[in-house]
């Protein structure tokens, strides 16, 4: 391993540049999906022209110093629940050795099927005053048992932990089974502990990886609506959806939505600045390190720790859920939900092919150009998943409305035919909505991985006469295999998951099982849900055990 | 290059996805109103017509920006939407039309329809007051307002004030009180929660049956629900303010497009709702009343009790809605 400075990197970039057969292509390319995120958000900032000074008037009266708190906790919180959850989970199924450690490492990534929505849901179904739990101990115990109070923020933060806590882990493991044992032998060579040199040594190396999967925390920790509307904890997206169905005000919503977009801007800015300096690049690339062999009651400890996340996150919910759809199947389950899951899968599956592609080239044009305006916009192509899914959904919408209507004034007035609306409805437009929505999920798998492609590797391929795309093919991809499959599984996990984009672009006949999810719970009818999410959770599972067995080969 | 073809076979195919079905249809909905309630309605239509109908279902805000963004476009003849404040929205932003129909005025209730005709209700809740058997006599109870006495201290619980029913209630309860006279029933009822609001109203109504509260306010098909569930439920509705008001009621509704393709089969189709035979799949797929009143109620929801409800025309809800979502919020009302 070797973490160098990045001074080399301007004059090395200037070096090969002639090897690229365009060199603007790259940057072009970024050019265009950066605009393709920045319309919607451009018409989110166009809402400022008529400020809507009574409704901020109104919330900073009443409810605005709240939200920030609110949405300022859950994030602090969040975020810290992810990276302690994600990173100790990490390191142990990633570096050390205890009973049941590889039957664990995949098994631990399965939450990332189930939808935070469904979490909150089964959660309060499970441990609230009316649930099975509180319902026993108070038989048990009496009327006054103290229980802490679920539907609070830390109810809330810890529901979110447990459903978001898999990309950190994702994320960090990756980085972590590659260095393994040797970074820590490394670092007690140079007198540490081992608690020190993880500390100092391990955690440090590990930062890119960490960073991206934290900043994929709290990109969704900020625009989720789901989980926080079923707890009814008041957040900045609350306020947003409020503003809209409630005051009927999109252009104040977009103005909220706008700041939104403001914070994670920042945010991300702050992530590249953190790392920028850095390089993090592998001396030799070993498959599968040494692992640290835990030892005594700390082996048990290990095995105990991991069934417990393993059973709150996941089995626990799995089960509850199972026990719903028994319960509904008879009345719920039609030939309907071929179609359904048909949809789901359909989509999922060309959408994640075409985020990975598009976050593939992303990654490499930020790597081929390393200036400014390349890298924000790269910031800007990985800003949507930031969004409260409908207000990006309306952004989305405008536009393309917008322009079908062009088409169709034009076709009238040119050609005197009448066309119908082109865009609008159909599968094309979805699947650039989700790719606007979930590039981040993509790219920053990807570029993690990217950050181990050290120009020295480039230098060498060139030497022994590969270029261009052939050393893309030949090089890098083998050694982006991991990063390349992990953006795949997040973007199929995240868009199965997705509702609002896709209820409001779908074409007519198009319903998934997100959207039968909706039709469900949007009437509070959260048991016959239980069957869609069920077999949601089950699609989703799927890429994670491929994935699983792709990275751990 | 044969990347390209490829390319541009790819992208065809996905535009034609999805675009080839929508042609050719009769009537084309946009709907508020889930699929699994709604539906059944559209396939007996088609049965009995044989005019087929497309439809999207999305929650009421995004249809209507969708509507407003296609504008003179649109595909959608007919927008469902559920609460009368969104439709009264929906009429407001230009997206519907008026509709004379002397058949729409004969059936539907005059206070349940647009005094301008652009939208018509089609099925009927009441939201009122629900109560646990166990704990609470009925002879206790009697009108909204007095849910803020000191003897419901710690006994109340709520629905968030974000769910349009509460803010339609509260909009009524401006309508008869004024502001203040409002602001003040809302903070004595926030001031006797026992315990934060929920996010539905059968969670809330679980919470009462597990002993967290002892009354709640509820629209009626979500007991109707929870009781076709469970026959011995512990709870009962309570019908308020029969002595002054009455209860308040809500609707599910619909108005025709602005710039309908199909407006007479559009219109065909929501006489069709307000008839009889409609008027009963409409209560027996979500236990609501019917808005025709020579339909019968459904002998399920009947057997809840007759009531006096309110004959405030919904428009209210809808002209009110803005003052009540901040009342609530100045009362912290969450």
């Amino acid at each position: 391993m070797q973490q160098s400075e990045d001074t080399t990197t301007e004059a090395s970039s200037r070096g090969f540049s002639h090897l690229i057969p365009h060199p603007s292509g790259w940057q072009c390319f970024t050019l265009i999906i950066a605009l393709l995120v920045f319309i919607p958000l451009s018409i989110l900032a166009f809402a400022w022209l008529e400020p809507a000074w009574d409704i901020w008037r109104h919330l900073q009266e009443t409810l605005l110093s709240r939200l920030l708190l609110n949405t300022l906790t859950l994030v602090v919180g969040v975020s810290t629940g992810t990276l302690l959850l994600g990173i100790s989970l990490a390191w142990l199924t990633g570096a050390c050795e205890f009973p049941g450690r590889k039957h664990f490492s995949w098994a631990l990534l399965l939450p990332l099927a189930m939808p935070t929505y469904v979490l909150a849901f089964v959660s309060l179904g499970i441990f609230d005053f009316s649930g099975p739990v509180q319902t026993q101990l108070r038989a048990w115990f009496g009327r006054n048992i103290w229980f802490p109070d679920m539907r609070s923020a830390g109810g809330v933060i810890l529901v979110m932990t447990l459903a978001l806590y898999p990309y950190v882990y994702l994320l960090t493991r990756n980085a972590f089974r590659t260095q393994g044992k040797r970074a820590l032998e490394a670092a007690e060579s140079l007198g540490c502990t081992p608690v020190g040199g993880f500390f100092r040594v391990v955690l440090p190396m590990a930062r890119p990886w960490i960073a991206g999967g934290v900043t994929l925390v709290m990109m969704e920790a900020l625009a989720d609506f789901g989980a926080v509307s079923i707890f009814n904890y008041d957040t900045f997206t609350t306020a947003i959806y409020k503003t809209w169905f409630g005051f009927f005000s999109l252009p104040a919503a977009a103005q909220l939505s706008s700041l939104l977009v403001a914070m994670v801007f920042l945010l991300v800015a702050l992530e590249q600045r953190l790392r920028k300096r850095m390089r993090f690049a592998q001396s030799r690339l070993a498959p599968q390190a040494d692992r640290v062999q835990l030892t005594g009651t700390c082996r048990w400890l290990a095995t105990g720790y991991c069934s417990l996340i393993l059973s709150i996150a996941f089995l626990l919910p799995s089960l509850q859920l199972f026990r719903w759809s028994l319960n509904v199947f008879h009345e719920e389950f039609d030939s309907r939900y071929l179609g359904l899951l048909g949809h789901s899968l359909l989509l999922a599956l060309i959408a994640a092919v075409v985020i990975t592609a598009v976050a593939l080239l992303l990654s490499y044009a930020g790597r081929r150009h390393s200036d400014r305006l390349t890298h924000a916009l790269i910031r800007t192509a990985t800003l949507g998943y930031a969004l409260p899914g409908t207000v990006l959904a309306v952004g989305i919408f405008i536009p393309l409305a917008w322009l079908d209507n062009l088409m169709i004034d034009l076709a009238h007035n040119l050609f005197g035919i009448d066309i119908p609306q082109l865009l609008q409805g159909t599968v094309l437009i979805m699947i650039v909505a989700y790719t606007i929505r979930f590039m981040a999920a993509g790219f920053k798998s990807i570029d993690s991985s990217m950050h181990r492609v050290t120009t020295n590797i480039d230098e060498a391929s060139r030497l022994m006469g590969l270029r261009g795309i052939k050393l893309l093919a030949r090089v890098h991809l083998p050694m982006l295999r991991g990063g390349i499959f992990t953006a795949l599984t997040l973007a199929f996990v995240d868009v199965m998951k997705e509702m609002p984009i896709t209820l409001m672009t779908r074409p007519f006949g198009w319903d998934t099982l997100a959207v039968k999810i909706f039709e469900l719970t949007s009437e509070g009818e959260w048991e016959r849900a239980a069957l869609p999410a069920l077999t949601l959770l089950l699609c989703g599972l799927v890429p994670i055990v491929l994935l699983m067995r792709e990275t751990d080969k | 290059m044969k990347k390209h073809h490829l390319f541009a076979a790819l992208v065809l195919t996905l535009l034609s996805l999805g675009a080839t079905n929508t042609f050719a249809k009769e009537l084309v909905i946009y709907s508020a109103r889930n699929e699994q309630l709604i539906k059944p309605l559209f396939d007996a239509y088609t049965k009995e017509t044989g005019t087929e109908i497309s439809f999207i279902t999305d929650k009421a805000g995004p249809l209507l920006q969708r509507l407003k963004s296609e504008g003179k476009n649109t595909r959608a003849d007919l927008l469902i939407t559920v609460d009368a404040g969104n439709l009264w929205h929906a009429a407001r932003e230009g997206v519907l039309q008026p509709v004379e129909s002397i058949i729409l005025q004969a059936n539907i209730l005059v206070h349940l329809r647009d005094p301008g005709n652009q939208w018509f209700g089609l099925s009927l809740r009441a939201r009122t007051i629900v109560y646990s058997t166990e704990r609470v006599k009925p002879a206790d109870l009697s009108t909204y307002e007095e849910l803020g006495a000191p003897q419901w201290k710690d006994r109340l619980l709520l629905r968030t004030s974000k769910k349009v029913y509460n803010q339609s209630l509260v909009a009524m309860l401006i309508a008869e009180h004024g502001e203040d006279g409002a602001e003040q029933v809302i903070r004595s009822w926030v001031a006797n929660l026992a315990a934060k609001p929920f996010s539905n109203d059968t969670k809330m109504m679980q919470a009462i049956l597990a002993g967290q509260g002892d009354v709640g306010i509820v629209n009626t098909y979500y007991f109707g629900r929870l009781l076709k569930k469970n026959p011995e439920l512990k709870l009962a509705l309570f019908w308020p303010n029969q002595k002054s008001t009455g209860v308040h009621v809500n609707i599910s509704g619909a108005g025709v497009t602005r710039y309908a393709k199909h407006t007479e089969a559009a219109i065909k189709f929501l006489e069709w709702l307000s008839s009889e035979k409609a008027q009963n799949l409409f209560a027996d797929g979500n236990m609501e009343y019917p808005v025709n009143q020579s339909v019968a109620t459904h002998p399920d929801v009947a057997a809840w009790g007759d009531f006096k409800a309110s004959k405030q025309n919904l428009a209210i809800a809808g002209q009110l809605q803005n003052s009540a979502i901040r009342l609530m919020d100045r009362a912290d009302y969450r």
